[in-house]
């Protein structure tokens, strides 16, 4: 299956891209097992995963816990904590 | 609803030009008997002491208003306001420049405070926005690390 990656802030300038098409292995089935699997594709998607219980998640829009299962999903987005306001 | 009871208004609006305050007030007031208070929170850009030329806020398009829109409608239903409206600009904002306005509208005063202070704190941390700093020596800076009064603040609103 595959899915689409959303990054922003400096997840974002730490991977040097805004989205990616993944296609996503089978052992790969919650938002944690993505994050791990994402650290492993290259130094920079390590530099921006060395700490991944600070990273923040959505999927399809809506926040999600690392332990949220992927399922179906079409869009998930990886961010730092949020700063709006 | 009962026959003469204007439903609640909410408005949310993620946008990079400025906004005016009187006429977002106006917005929510105007031709309704039924209000009796209005609290509006404007947050703005610091320099942080002489140091940023701009703050430039991010955000996850489409997911930042649904996400702010989620947090307004709770508050509608939690304290009866009788309207809501949540602006967040993004984009570079200057220092003394409007980031983001909260008005909120009830019959008594009470609400409409806890109206706009409850949004606030649940946009703080849960609105998919992020401020990198831009120097006034040039370049940019850090990105804004988030606050754990930040989340301190969202728990107050927490029902046990």
């Amino acid at each position: 299956m595959s899915v689409r990656i959303v990054y922003f802030a400096w997840v974002r300038e730490r991977i040097g891209k805004s989205s990616e098409e993944i296609e996503l292995p089978a052992n790969v089935r919650t938002v944690g097992e993505l994050i791990a699997h994402l650290a492993t594709l290259g130094e920079e998607y390590a530099a921006a995963f060395a700490v991944p219980q600070v990273i923040r998640a959505a999927i399809n829009e809506e926040h999600a816990e690392h332990g949220e299962a992927i399922g179906n999903a079409k869009e998930i987005a990886l961010f730092p904590p949020m700063t709006g306001g | 609803m009962t026959a003469g009871t204007p439903e609640p208004v909410v408005n949310v609006r993620i946008q990079t030009q400025d906004f005016d305050i009187s006429s977002e007030i106006d917005a929510l007031t105007r031709d309704r008997a039924d209000i009796g208070a209005v609290v509006s929170f404007t947050g703005l850009c610091r320099d942080e002491g002489g140091r940023l030329s701009a703050l430039e806020l991010e955000h996850y398009p489409g997911m930042a208003e649904r996400a702010i829109r989620t947090i307004a409608d709770e508050a509608v239903k939690r304290f009866a306001l009788t309207g809501i409206t949540a602006i967040h600009r993004h984009g570079a904002i200057p220092p003394g420049g409007n980031i983001v306005l909260v008005v909120a509208t009830a019959p008594h005063r009470q609400a409409a405070f806890n109206g706009a202070s409850f949004l606030m704190d649940y946009l703080k941390t849960d609105a998919p926005f992020w401020k990198k700093e831009h120097l006034k020596a040039g370049g940019t800076g850090e990105w804004v690390s988030a606050k754990d009064a930040d989340d301190k603040a969202k728990a107050r609103w927490r029902r046990t």
